[in-house]
């Protein structure tokens, strides 16, 4: 493998501690472009901590990550964001008292400029460019597949629409990789269904996406390629089929969950 | 799309495009009452109440300023009218004998609103990772800061005459016209009290404009999102360091303007006029008129100015008609049914007297009946 060729994410032993407790050891992962990557382990193994890493929400004590070639690690969320990474979270984090078509507006803010100078004079720059930020907004919560968009206050939308709305705002930013924190969580099998065409669709549109997920289904027809970890290290890499038959993975699902 | 033939929106009746004849009318209505209303208040009610009807509208600024911060950017600042202090203090010092110096209200006034937009900034820094109640001690201390200093910087050199305060400052003088006489003008009358109602009307309509405008933005949004969550606005692309600190920045500048005012209208400032009582005081503007809604922000301050006016004007005679004698104190009646006034309206509206669409949504059980009420900007816009 040539990863330095087609890497857009390249993780380089990323170690990070809390208090005495190591969350994640030494973790390298590359991701190519226009791959759909599964990041899959049990409970508390660090997968969200690795995605608070790479969306800088957390700073890694060890190791560092290149995203399109450039060194981003101990950058600030809003930067990682402008680069080109945009995420969700595990627990949906909206924002709850604006309507859906807000909420996809202020993922428009990092790819727009009026300042207060055109808000304050809607001149004709400012008067365009809200307009076109209105537009898209309405684009991606077509595909995203929510009704009356600008009247429901995205709290009072359904647990799986919460969901999508969540990845058309991420969607917003003009993402090169999306990362999902567990997207199909709480879903029963249409939403299920219906965010697997979602993320199909968004994969063909160029983005490469990064899904943390622990529907094992979701994962094996989905994705390209899939790295496990468990408590804090990465144990397996490749591709779903050889993933799933690795025993050190049997070993940290069984061994973990005792089922 | 559905909901398009509903009473227009407040911004579209005063600075839209009015697109019912009805809306005009409204438009017109308001524009007539609010020119008449200093006239039919001192024929109704004399002219000590022009002068409280002044007050309420250098009030409604700060609660429009404070707005800013609280109400949009969701950061609770309890030392808000530190910024009214130091615009008024900027406005004493540049324009009073004090110093001896006599600068034009046209420099100082946007002189003190700049320093004031300083000090928010100032504030502001060292107060980004804080939220709720931390902020709000920082805050309160900041402010008590303020008045401390106001209150000993007359040694070892006197700079604000300590806790006499600064007297005769120079009214505000727009060309040879100063709003301190009294002037004849096409056949009518102004006395001080109605002029600087002019002028305080048209600057908080100013004040009212930039708010609107800035609400239905890209700035505003920004602000709205780091209210509802900040690590979601961080992870979408919102520098929060320079949005908040903006947040701070407007507020403060809008309380820098209406203490410039404040001190030429007054002609006296001492420290004792910035306590903690009167950050308090606009906080409560804000929280019990409708946190985020213009309208409710306005409504707040009004009352808040008026309420306690009428019960210490009117407690007196209403027990005498009741009683025959005065039973209570009316200083001290006035500020128990204050009290009590706040206690209920919180008990009854608690997202405020009118709130914004989207709080009062939020406090309603039943979605669908929200979802009617809501008339929303972008299809007005589409």
């Amino acid at each position: 493998m040539t990863p330095q060729s087609d890497a857009l994410l390249e993780l380089s032993g990323i170690g990070k501690r809390f208090g005495g407790l190591a969350a994640l050891s030494d973790v390298s992962l590359h991701i190519r472009r226009g791959e759909i990557y599964g990041l899959i382990g049990p409970n508390g193994a660090g997968k969200t901590t690795l995605f608070n890493i790479i969306t800088g929400l957390y700073q890694p004590d060890e190791g560092g990550f290149t995203f399109g070639g450039a060194a981003y690690a101990h950058c600030k969320p809003h930067l990682l964001a402008h680069a080109g990474i945009a995420r969700t979270f595990q627990n949906i984090r909206l924002f709850a008292n604006m309507t859906a078509l807000e909420n996809v507006m202020v993922g428009r803010h990092v790819r727009t400029r009026t300042g207060i100078w055109g808000a304050l004079t809607r001149n004709a720059a400012a008067r365009a460019e809200e307009r076109a930020i209105v537009q898209r907004a309405r684009e991606l919560l077509r595909q995203a597949g929510i009704d009356r968009p600008h009247q429901t206050l995205a709290k009072h939308l359904s647990y799986g629409e919460q969901r999508r709305l969540e990845i058309a705002r991420a969607l917003a930013t003009e993402p090169k990789l999306l990362a999902l924190d567990e997207p199909a969580a709480g879903m029963n099998a249409t939403e299920t269904e219906s965010l697997k065409a979602l993320l199909q669709t968004i994969r063909a549109s160029g983005i490469t996406v990064l899904l943390i997920e622990h529907d094992v289904k979701l994962i094996l027809g989905l994705c390209d390629r899939v790295a496990v970890l468990d408590y804090g290290k990465k144990i397996a890499e490749g591709l779903p089929d050889d993933v799933r038959r690795n025993p050190a993975v049997i070993a940290a699902y069984l061994g973990g969950e005792a089922a | 799309m559905m909901n398009k033939k509903q009473k227009p929106m407040i911004q579209e009746m005063i600075f839209g495009n009015p697109s019912s004849r009805k809306a005009w009318f409204v438009f017109a209505a308001l524009a007539v009452a609010l020119l008449l209303l200093p006239f039919a208040t001192e024929a109704l009610l004399g002219r000590g109440w022009v002068r409280i009807v002044d007050f309420a509208l250098l009030y409604i600024m700060l609660a429009l300023g404070l707005n800013i911060v609280v109400g949009y950017a969701g950061l609770l600042d309890l030392g808000y009218i530190a910024f009214f202090a130091v615009g008024a203090y900027c406005y004493a010092l540049l324009g009073s004998p004090q110093f001896g110096l006599h600068l034009p209200f046209w420099v100082v006034l946007p002189l003190g609103a700049l320093l004031a937009c300083a000090f928010g900034v100032l504030l502001g820094a060292p107060t980004l990772r804080l939220r709720g109640d931390y902020l709000a001690i920082v805050t309160l201390g900041f402010g008590e800061i303020i008045r401390i200093f106001l209150n000993n910087l007359n040694a070892p050199v006197n700079i604000t005459n300590g806790p006499q305060g600064i007297n005769m400052i120079d009214p505000i003088r727009i060309g040879g016209f100063s709003l301190s006489g009294t002037h004849e003008l096409f056949g009518i009358t102004f006395s001080p009290v109605h002029l600087y109602y002019y002028l305080f009307l048209c600057v908080t309509l100013l004040v009212i404009f930039v708010s609107l405008r800035l609400e239905d933005s890209r700035i505003g949004r920004a602000w709205m999102a780091i209210r509802e969550d900040e690590v979601a606005a961080s992870a979408m692309g919102i520098n929060t360091r320079d949005i908040k600190l903006l947040a701070f920045a407007m507020g403060a500048t809008f309380g820098g303007a209406a203490g410039g005012l404040f001190a030429g209208f007054q002609g006296f400032i001492s420290p004792e006029s910035f306590g903690l009582t009167e950050s308090v005081m606009v906080v409560c503007m804000v929280v019990l008129g409708g946190m985020g809604n213009i309208g409710g922000v306005v409504l707040g301050g009004a009352l808040l100015v008026l309420l306690p006016e009428a019960l210490r004007n009117g407690a007196g005679p209403a027990q005498q008609a009741l009683f025959g004698k005065t039973l209570i104190d009316p200083e001290s009646l006035r500020m128990l049914m204050f009290g009590l006034a706040l206690v209920l309206v919180m008990l009854w509206r608690p997202a405020g007297l009118w709130p914004s669409t989207q709080r009062r949504r939020e406090l309603s059980p039943d979605a669908e009946v929200a979802h009617q009420e809501q008339e929303s900007v972008y299809d007005a816009a589409k």
